[in-house]
Order: structure tokens, then sequence, then C-alpha cells
């Protein structure tokens, strides 16, 4: 009886330096699967689908449940978490190729440092005067947490900066994810306080302003966080900012 | 002269990391964070819930003092009584901080911080910010860090492992044997002190919540370089989990906290839609069983009730291991708000949406209570010593563990929400401790012989060399899932001691195998199958401790239940007996007639039983295999009692 299998072409890459290859796979159907234990059950047993024993293939990953942010990759051409693209709801053969906006690390694997950089230049925390206990923090309607909230959830994946056309490997684009932070961090009453410190590190080069309005990012993100809001928000505050140093110079 | 600046290695990027590292760089100390991925992306993240502290904002008369009583009787009565009231009392603090640094907590009409219930207790002590607090409570300190980074203080060395301490002559902890995991190069870290922030060890079971990163190999490590390891038996079985074949997805106790009913038809052969069930056909066992505290009982509790309904009374849904989690009879904007995060993930894994059909859940492996054994220090006043070096030290000098990785919270079964606050409560509190440690050292790290370093990575370099040499016939990967599958099947949710020793004998099995391993990745870049093999030997030495604790505690406590030795309380039983009963005890005799004759007999049966056993386990590495004794357990402060919750 022949059993039921899944196929997969994955995009490989030795190291950062090395020319990348595709090669394929084929392994056991069953039931629940996702592309991480597709994954997994080619660590059990690398071979690929030519019979040849191969490296076990190299991808990312932690929390498996959507909320660490680890696993993004191309699946079927489209950027996304491998751990809740299940293999009954999509396309085979499963076409896996790592994100092309950041440099390979191998294989699957990326280096996405330059988004955690981006967090650092735009000042992404709230300024507090220490961990002493200096009683409740401030007052906050529900409605506004509930925003805070939505734009909190980011989990630094990289989605909506793959999917964007103006953000390249060679630019210094800060992207979606960033300008989002920097709403997140000003809707803050303590966070408020550095708020102009924050839309300047996003009026220059690689800025707000370079954002070309494709809405690709908001359309990617897994967290389905209102990006788009975020920029016409920024956008708002850094001509507010802009018009306001003018007035008082 | 400027005082040479402390410098202090601190192994994990999750919440008890990132606390202990905020702390210590409030003093100027030099911080250096080793972990193995980006700092937000550590299994910290997973927790769903919430985060505990009795700050009483509904006025149900709540205090610090009821949630310390609520958390030992919890964890059975084998917390560290001391250390654990003063979480309690702290907690406040905690969560107003965590507030003050941003965290999304949900709030009430009038902008105040609101509170949900949790298991274990009747009191709403649980703050929240929608289904994600753990990850929001890390991001607020991830961004904290992110700021002493920006000013210089921290150093961040993500992609990095921790292998082990590196110890002096006199085996002192003087640094840490880093692993890059990308150059694969060795190397170590002089410090002068190094602190364990690095998670659980669920991984050593196949069918866990854990992150993939949780296979406990850093507290084991320490642990063969003679660290005493605590409570390894007490693993925490979380009754709420979806069933899935890469892991098994948590779903939190907030579910039942917002009202989320459990059952089963009451009929086994019953085929039919869940919503086409009447009531009177289903079968919400908890609320039956324990009108108290129903649905919220504690997970220990909870996960026993439906091991039972499934196996015992063969109640599962379609004859499958799983029960109903219902929250259907909820509005759907109150699900959203209150539980979208975790609704929508079940929603993407199964296909089914919660908000309108019951979810089908199953028990799975999710908190070892256990860990490393740490240290403390009482003032006259019975309360922590906030400078003492000893504070969270486990028994090598130098090498301190705090979050998952120590052992003295949650005693024999964890409460819910107490995890986040433990985390954050153990990184925050031990920092002055460590800094004084620091500041106190006879000799500092700098003028320890450099043939201490040299010698330990001469040795780590030798061991990777060895494991990526190795072309054996076993796969690790698969090597690992057969290891937490026997762990699944032989010391889980009921125990016996046939199985355990069976189950004991057969790890050596798995150590042979360890020897004929086939490392199956050849490239010398970015590969992580060498440190895999070597996580997978720790891993073996995780299972003995768990197993031989669990064999030899010839009792049932908390997770840890073996029916054998269940002693079987009166149905009509009160725990106010004991209490009365002791303080008889205490004047001189029991008069024969103030307890019914069963209700004596149980407490005699209690308090024989508690002598024996009310106490922590430790093991230590002795030949390869652990050697375990028992010590005291601190209850100066609550009369440890049977536990009841209906």
């Amino acid at each position: 009886m022949s059993q039921e299998t899944i196929k997969l072409k994955i995009k490989r890459q030795d190291n950062p330096r090395s020319k990348s290859y595709w090669q394929e796979f084929e392994i056991p159907y069953q039931p629940l699967s996702n592309v991480i234990s597709c994954l997994q059950d080619i660590q059990k047993s690398p071979v690929a689908a030519n019979d040849l024993g191969v490296d076990p293939v190299i991808w990312d990953c932690s929390c498996l449940e959507e909320v660490c942010g680890s696993c993004t990759m191309l699946i079927n051409g489209r950027v996304r978490q491998a751990c809740t693209a299940l293999v009954d709801q999509i396309e085979k053969p499963i076409v896996l190729e790592p994100m092309s906006k950041f440099p390979v690390i191998r294989d699957l694997m990326v280096d996405r440092n330059r988004m955690f950089r981006a967090l650092k230049k735009v000042k992404a925390w709230v300024d507090i005067d220490g961990s002493q206990d200096l009683g409740e923090g401030p007052i906050m309607s529900d409605h506004i947490r509930a925003t805070r909230y939505t734009l909190s959830e980011c989990m630094t994946c990289g989605c909506c900066l793959e999917a964007c056309p103006q953000y390249t490997k060679d630019n210094s684009f800060l992207g979606a994810a960033a300008f989002s932070q920097v709403r997140l961090f000003n809707l803050h009453p303590t966070g408020a306080m550095n708020a102009d410190e924050r839309l300047e590190e996003v009026m220059g080069k690689g800025g707000i302003a370079d954002c070309g309005n494709a809405q690709a990012c908001v359309e990617a993100c897994p967290k389905n966080i209102p990006l788009t809001d975020s920029i016409a928000d920024i956008s708002r505050q850094t001509s507010l900012k802009l018009l306001k140093d003018l007035l008082l110079k | 002269m400027a005082k040479r600046k402390k410098k202090i290695i601190i192994v994990g990027g999750g919440l008890a990391g990132l606390s202990a590292a905020m702390k210590i760089c409030e003093s100027n100390a030099e911080v250096i964070i080793v972990a193995y991925q980006s700092l937000k992306r550590s299994h910290s993240v997973c927790a769903q819930g919430g985060i505990n502290a009795a700050i009483d904002s509904k006025g149900e008369g709540d205090s610090p003092e009821n949630h310390f009583y609520d958390t030992i009787k919890g964890g059975d009565f084998l917390a560290e009584q001391p250390l654990v009231r003063d979480m309690c009392y702290k907690a406040p603090s905690i969560i107003h901080l965590m507030d003050r640094m941003g965290v999304a907590f949900n709030r009430t009409s009038e902008g105040h911080l609101a509170f949900r219930r949790f298991g274990g207790t009747l009191y709403s002590r649980t703050a929240f910010s929608g289904a994600t607090t753990g990850q929001q409570l890390v991001y607020s300190l991830d961004e904290q860090i992110r700021k002493y980074e920006h000013d210089g203080m921290v150093q961040k060395m993500v992609w990095h492992e921790y292998l082990g301490a590196v110890l002096d002559s006199k085996g002192i902890c003087r640094g840490a044997i880093i692993h890059d995991l990308r150059t694969n190069e060795v190397f170590t870290l002089a410090g002068d002190a190094v602190i364990l922030a690095t998670g659980g060890p669920s991984q050593v079971y196949a069918g866990s919540t854990a992150s993939t990163v949780n296979t406990g190999a850093a507290a084991t490590m320490a642990y063969m370089q003679g660290a005493k390891y605590a409570n390894g038996e007490f693993i925490q079985i979380h009754p709420t989990a979806i069933p899935g074949r890469d892991k098994l997805r948590l779903m939190s106790e907030s579910a039942r906290g917002e009202g989320g009913r459990i059952w089963v038809p009451k009929r086994a052969d019953d085929n039919r839609d869940p919503l086409n069930i009447p009531e009177m056909e289903r079968y919400y066992f908890l609320e039956e069983k324990y009108p108290l505290f129903g649905n919220l009982v504690p997970r220990d509790v909870a996960s026993r009730e439906i091991y039972d309904v499934v196996y015992n009374q063969n109640l599962g849904i379609g004859g499958q291991p799983m029960v109903y989690l219902d929250l259907t009879h909820k509005s759907k904007e109150f699900l959203q708000d209150r539980l979208g995060g975790i609704l929508d993930i079940y929603k993407k894994f199964t296909g089914d949406d919660p908000k309108v059909t019951p979810m089908k859940i199953f028990p799975a492996v999710h908190y070892s209570m256990g860990g490393l054994w740490t240290d403390y220090e009482t003032d006259s006043e019975g309360m922590i010593e906030p400078k003492s070096p000893r504070n969270q030290m486990t028994s090598i000098q130098g090498l301190y563990a705090a979050g998952e990785a120590d052992c003295h919270y949650h005693g024999a079964n964890r409460l819910g929400a107490n995890s986040l606050l433990s985390c954050i409560y153990t990184g925050l509190m031990m920092g002055p401790g460590v800094l004084s440690y620091a500041d106190n050292i006879s000799q500092s790290a700098d003028s320890v012989p450099s043939s201490v370093f040299s010698d330990a990575k001469t040795y780590w370099r030798g061991r990777f060399k060895s494991i990526s040499k190795m072309r054996g016939r076993e796969n690790p990967y698969k090597l690992h899932r057969e290891l937490g599958e026997m762990m699944m099947a032989n010391v889980l949710i009921v125990r016996d001691n046939k199985t355990l020793d069976k189950a004991y004998n057969s790890i050596s099995d798995f150590e042979t195998r360890m020897k004929d391993i086939n490392c199956v990745d050849s490239n010398d870049w970015a590969n992580p199958t060498p440190s895999f093999i070597n996580q997978l030997y720790c891993m073996i030495q995780l299972c003995k401790i768990i197993t031989k604790g669990a064999l030899m505690r010839d009792e049932f406590r908390g997770a840890h239940y073996k029916p054998e030795f269940d002693l079987k309380q009166p149905k009509d039983f009160d725990p106010h007996e004991y209490i009365h009963y002791q303080e008889q005890l205490n004047f001189g005799e029991v008069s024969a007639d103030a307890f019914p004759k069963s209700h004596l007999d149980y407490m005699k049966r209690f308090e024989a039983n508690n002598k024996k056993w009310l106490k922590t386990s430790i093991a230590q590495f002795k030949n390869n295999q652990p050697n375990i004794t028992y010590a005291d357990v601190n209850t100066s402060l609550v009369i440890p009692r049977p536990r009841k919750y209906d």
C-alpha cells in the first residue's frame, strides 16, 4: 500500500557567503502536521528525495505557537510563521525559502539584528526613574490600553519588512515595525515625555517620509497590527512637530 | 582609586534574567546577557493568563497574607515559606513597577489595573495583559535592557549557549564557558558571579507546552558540576492544552478564570455536536466534585480529574483522550477582549472557533516546580535579608539561579499566574545580594590563575570536537523523541513504583545508545546538532533525577500522585479539624471523642506521612547517578495541613 507523503522543496544555503541551492524532500504524511513538524521529521531522517543523506535543514524556532516571532520564512512564496502553517491548509509541494530582506545565516535562518537596532534607534522604551517602589503607574483609560496592547503584540518577526517594497537589504529604511513602536511609546503617559526624541529619530534618512504607502506591511502582519494606522499617525505626529519647530524657532 | 566595576554574567533572556539584569545595571555593574536567541524570543513569552498580586482592587478582602497561604496550600506545603511570603508581599510593588514600565495591563473603567480569577484561589488576584501577559512582561523588561544597552551598560551575547561554569581549585564559580552557535567557537568569560536564569526542563517530555529551547541543560550541567538539584520529581501537568504534533499548545487557565467550563458528554458513545448536547446530558465533573472552587481547582487536581474521567471512566470525547473546555456561553466581544490572543491561537491550530464551539483539550507537561537548590538568608524578623549574598545562590559559590531554574517557590504544585511573579521576584530580589557577593569575594576573577580558564576551554573544545566526529547509528533527534515518549508513558500524572523502576532502568539503555550517536550535521558553521547532542546528554541525566526522585518518594503530594500512598481523606473531613487536633496535641492529650474515629485515624496518617515526607528532595551527582537525600522544609509560618478544595 502506498503511503501518503508530504513533498517539500527547500532553498538551502550552507553559510552567509556560499551560493543557495534547492533540495527536495518527501516525508510520510501525518495528521496535525505543520511546517515545523515537517522540518523536525527531516531532522530525524535527513535524507533528500533522491535518497541522498544530507545535513538537516536549519531554521529558527522556539515557542511554536506564534508568540515568539522566531520561525518567519517564505512558505509558498508568502512570508509567515512556520508554526501556524498547517500542512492540511497549504498547497503542496510546500516551497520553503528564507526571508529575502535579511542576511541568510544558514538555510532558512536569517539575521534580523537590524530590527533590534531599529528599536534601539527609536528609543522604544519608557524611561522610568528606576525599579525601586515608587507606587502605582499612571492612570490610563482601557481604550488607550487596548490600542497600546494591539501595537505591543509585535514580536519582531519581520513579516512586515519582508513584504515592504521600500525595505531593502542595502538601504536604511526603518520600516513599519519600528514606526509602530514609536506610536506605542508615544501613547504612554510617561513614554510621551520623550515623544519628540522618538519622532526626531524617524524624521531623518530612512524615516517615515520614505514610506511609499504600499500597505503591504499590514497585510503580512500575523498579529493583525494596524501598521498603516501607525504609519499615518506617526506621519501626523512628525508633521505637527515640524510645524511646531518652525513656529517656535 | 575608582573601584573596579563588577562583572555579572546572566544566562537567559527571559523574565528572571532580564529582571536581574535590570536590577544589577541600576547599581552600575557590568552585565553580560548570554542567550540562545534574540531577547524577545524566550519561553517566558508563552505565559498567557497573568501575574498574581494581592492588590484587592475589588474590595474582596484579599491580602498578601492570603496570597501567601493560597500559594503554600496550592504547593501542598512543600514550598519554602519565608521566601514565598516575601514574594507575595512584594508582588503588588512588582505589578506597579511593570505598569510604570508600560506593560499594557487591562484596566478598569476608572483606569486602574483590572484583575481576574485564576486557579487555587477564591480572589480576583491576577493582573493581565490580554492573553499574552508573559509576552508583554518580557517586552517591557527587554525595553529597559535596551535602554541600558543604548547607554553602554549591557552587552548582549545572543546566539550563544552556556556550557558550564568555570570553577577554580576551591570550586568557586569564576565565569562561564560559552559556545558561539554560529561560528561554533568555544570560549570562556570571566565574571564575578554567574546567574542561571535558564528556564525549565519540559523538553524531557515528548508532550509538553515547552519551547524548543527548554531542555534544562544549563541547570543539569550545574548539577553535574556539583550543584544540588531539588524536588525534580515535581512536574506540573497543565490540565488544558491543545493536541498537536510538534508541541502541545497551552490553553490558558484564564479561559476558566473568565468563566470557561470543563465537561464531557455523560454517555461515552454520544457523538453529537457538543452544541446539540443538552445541559442535562453533560457531565461538569469539576463543578460537581468541587462546588467551592469548581473549574478553578489547582492544576494538579484538575489534571488528575480529567485523567480519571478519560481513562478510568472512559468518558473522553468520542473515545479520545480529550474533554471540552467551553466558553460559548460568553459573548464574543467579551471573549475577544479578555482572551482574544489565545482563542485566535486555538482557531489557527485547529480550525475551530472557540467562541462558537467548545474547545477540545487534554493535559500536557508544563512546568517544573523543582530545579537548582538555592540558598537564602532571613533577618531577625524572619524576613528575607535583602542584600545577603546567599539569596538565590546555588550550592556552588558564585553560581546563582532564578526563575523556573530554581526550586523553592511552588512546592509540589504551582498555582497559575505565580510563575511570572516568581521569575520577576527572584530576578529583582537576587540583584543586591549578587552585587554584595561580588563586592566581598576575597579574590576577583581577574586574579584567578589563567589555567582555570584555559583548562575549561580545552576540555569543552575537546568534547565538542569528539561529538562532531560521532558517526554511529542513532539519530539524536529521534533518540530525544523516544526518551520523551518513555517519560510520558512512565513518569506522568499517575505514578507507581513498578513502572518507575522499569523507567529508571531503561534510562541506562538511552545512555548506551548515546554512545552510538550520529552527529547528523557536518557543517562547521551554525550547526546546532553538536549542541543538541550535548543537551540530550544533559536531558538523560535530568530524566534520572526526575524518575529516581519519583521512585523514592512514597507518598502523594501535589503533582506527585502515587495512588498506592493516597492517605484517603474522609469525604466529610474539614481541614480545620487538623488545626484543632494540633492544638490539642500541643496541650497534651487528644480526647478520645473529639473527632470521628475515621478522621482521627486519617489525621494520624497525615501527620506520620508529613514527618517522613514533608522534605525537599536533594539530588547530587555521584558516579553518574543522582544520589538523593532529604532536607527539612521551612514551615515556620503556616502549619501544614490537609488540602481540600470542595
